[in-house]
């Protein structure tokens, strides 16, 4: 267990910047997930700190050592790759000591680990088979065994579930989850499943373009994302945006308009942009209800109900071009072509100004 | 009769008919190796019979040539110059594909010239080279010339297979701590096999069919290969056809045993890549 720092990291191929200034400190024992879209940098970072990328600039550090230039076997991390990475002529038991050979470990130790992970993780009756013999979960939790065999400081993640069905993802995740209370080890896990994201971290760092967009506890990204990118990408649906701007200003309330949005007023004390200045406003499509409180009201004709069981999604079509979307309850849900108004409390209300950063209301 | 069954019809019958076309000369080599000289002259279409059936092309060729040692020769050099064109195939191919160093695509490059330009066009410079070297009438000339022969297609071959080979793998490996020439060896190389047997049949069959470089390099009875050795036969005034053909019927056997044996293998590198 350690922790990792990492310091003013940046990452480029020739001119292309992949990574740009990362900071980043995770504590020891935290469950760190790494998000955003793919493109973003986020897998980058992770071969960063496992050594399989070089650093163009900044440094990382494990524990009290700087690893910049050490071997990815030097550096007591052990990586879990997407595509599993097992070695298709070895068996699993053999997949697991291989490392284990090179750092010179001695067998009874070599046996004790391996024993050790197989049961953890439900291994034993598998180890004398071939990874073509065995189904993608299993494949993923010997590839988690041969992680842990190495007992490394940092363990990291490659999106781990991607290939992996949606059953065995959910019960491969509760696994992982498990894991990380039981060996108390620090992790960095890269995916761009939200839901995993969520689920699993102490902390979520979103990335976008090559930088950090936001860092922080699921939740506290949830309710309070600090701009435009972060509000989109957490949360599913994503979150309804539409463009409106300042009508007036007054002490301690701004008056907002948009498409097919009637004036209104809010109280925000804080309120920095001036009048006439457009901003962005986002609601959540589960916070959209038929006659909230609040002076926030829109009205539009449902053009489409998706049901989805316990819930529906109404699709609202509050001007031309700009759609809402809208969660209720399953059976509540209005029909297609009816009318609606829906409004939404005003500390649901999320403003973004024209950089996308978020605007404090206060 | 639908369609596709046409058409499969009309596939095999062009694939039977192509089959015949290569097999039947084998055929009457074969066949005519176990006949007397008299017959074989007489009714050269016509299999032995018990009046016609004789051993003496092979009793000759056995007893009273330097046969066997012709053999020997012709599977030293066929499997030394495999053995090396596999080893050091691989090791270019995987040093090419995985590692990016100054000049790598230069290399390669350059390697794709030997794939296109035939190696005897530089005979003269190699009898000259070999002599000078003092490898003249040496085993060890034909060995080095085949590996150089061999080797460009080897490397593009394998190139193309380790490419196919998930880079995760390496980076696993990597991340165990296993040094560079392991993973080479115990990793990439156990995925290899069927594209390690293409490739040695691919240089196996060339180097033992070959007439044009024993026939430069050696000059000696100890250093001929068996494609040479059976040239004794073919005189200016007499050929004694019996030995010709029971000494080719011969040649034709070690080449058969050695694709037995990596066909298996030789049929699914041919078509990995192909099916996902």
């Amino acid at each position: 267990m350690a922790t990792l720092r990492i310091d003013k990291l940046n990452k480029s191929y020739g001119d292309a910047a992949i990574l740009r200034d990362i900071d980043l400190s995770i504590s020891e024992g935290e469950f760190v997930v790494l998000v955003g879209p793919s493109g973003c940098g986020k897998s980058t970072l992770l071969r960063m700190i496992a050594g399989l990328d070089g650093v163009t600039s900044g440094d990382i550090f494990i524990g009290e050592r700087r690893v910049n230039n050490l071997e990815p076997s030097q550096r007591k991390i052990a990586m879990v790759f997407q595509s599993y990475a097992l070695y298709p002529h070895m068996n699993v038991k053999k997949n697991m000591t291989f490392g284990l050979k090179f750092a010179g470990l001695a067998q009874p130790e070599m046996d004790r680990r391996v024993a050790e992970a197989a049961r953890m993780l439900q291994l034993g009756p598998l180890l004398e088979r071939r990874p073509r013999d065995l189904s993608g979960g299993q494949r993923q939790r010997v590839a988690i065994g041969r992680a842990i065999v190495r007992e490394p400081d940092v363990f990291l993640f490659d999106e781990p579930l991607s290939n992996l069905d949606a059953a065995l993802r959910v019960s491969t995740r509760v696994e992982i989850a498990k894991l990380h209370r039981l060996l108390g080890a620090t992790m960095v896990y890269v995916t761009h499943d939200q839901i995993e994201a969520m689920t699993l971290a102490d902390r979520i760092v979103v990335m976008n373009h090559g930088r950090v967009a936001q860092s922080g506890k699921p939740l506290d990204l949830y309710y309070d994302p600090a701009n435009l990118f972060v509000a989109g990408f957490i949360g599913s649906p994503a979150m309804n945006f539409f463009k409106a701007k300042v009508d007036k200003k007054g002490a301690a309330t701004v008056t907002l308009s948009g498409d097919g949005l009637p004036p209104f007023d809010l109280a925000a004390a804080a309120f920095a942009p001036p009048p006439g200045a457009p901003v962005t406003i986002g609601v959540r499509p589960e916070h959209l209800i038929a006659d909230a409180p609040g002076q926030f009201r829109i009205g539009g004709a449902v053009e489409l109900v998706e049901r989805l069981g316990e819930t529906s999604y109404a699709h609202v079509r509050v001007a031309e071009g700009v759609t809402l979307i809208a969660e209720m309850r399953g059976r509540d849900a209005p029909k297609a072509g009816d009318s609606i108004i829906l409004g939404a409390p005003d500390r649901d209300l999320h403003l973004f100004d024209e950089r996308g950063e978020r605007i404090a209301i206060g | 009769m639908t369609r596709s069954r046409i058409t499969r019809l009309g596939v095999h019958a062009v694939l039977f008919a192509y089959v015949l076309l290569a097999i039947l000369p084998i055929l009457l080599v074969v066949m005519n190796s176990f006949k007397s000289h008299d017959a074989i002259f007489g009714a050269p279409l016509a299999l032995p019979n018990a009046d016609t059936f004789s051993l003496i092309g092979y009793q000759k060729v056995l007893a009273k040539s330097h046969a066997v040692t012709y053999f020997l020769n012709s599977m030293i050099v066929t499997l030394g110059s495999m053995f090396l064109v596999l080893l050091f195939g691989a090791m270019a191919a995987w040093a090419l594909t995985e590692y990016k160093f100054r000049g790598s695509t230069l290399l390669a490059l350059f390697l794709s010239i030997g794939i296109m330009v035939p190696i005897r066009l530089g005979s003269v410079a190699i009898v000259a080279m070999m002599r000078q070297s003092g490898l003249n009438d040496t085993l060890t000339a034909l060995v080095l010339v085949y590996v150089a022969q061999g080797l460009p297609m080897a490397i593009f071959i394998l190139s193309e297979f380790i490419e196919q080979i998930p880079k995760d793998l390496r980076d696993a490996a990597r991340c165990d701590g296993v040094p560079e020439t392991r993973i080479f060896f115990e990793v990439i190389a156990p995925l290899l096999r069927p594209a390690i047997a293409t490739v040695a049949v691919f240089t196996m069959v060339p180097v033992w069919n070959d007439l044009w470089f024993p026939l430069l390099l050696t000059s000696s009875d100890s250093t001929h290969t068996i494609t040479l050795g059976v040239q004794q036969f073919l005189g200016q005034y007499t050929t004694d056809w019996n030995s010709v053909l029971s000494a080719l019927s011969l040649a034709i056997l070690p080449v058969v045993v050695i694709y037995v044996i990596f066909s298996r293998q030789l049929i699914s590198g041919l078509t990995a890549g192909a099916v996902k």
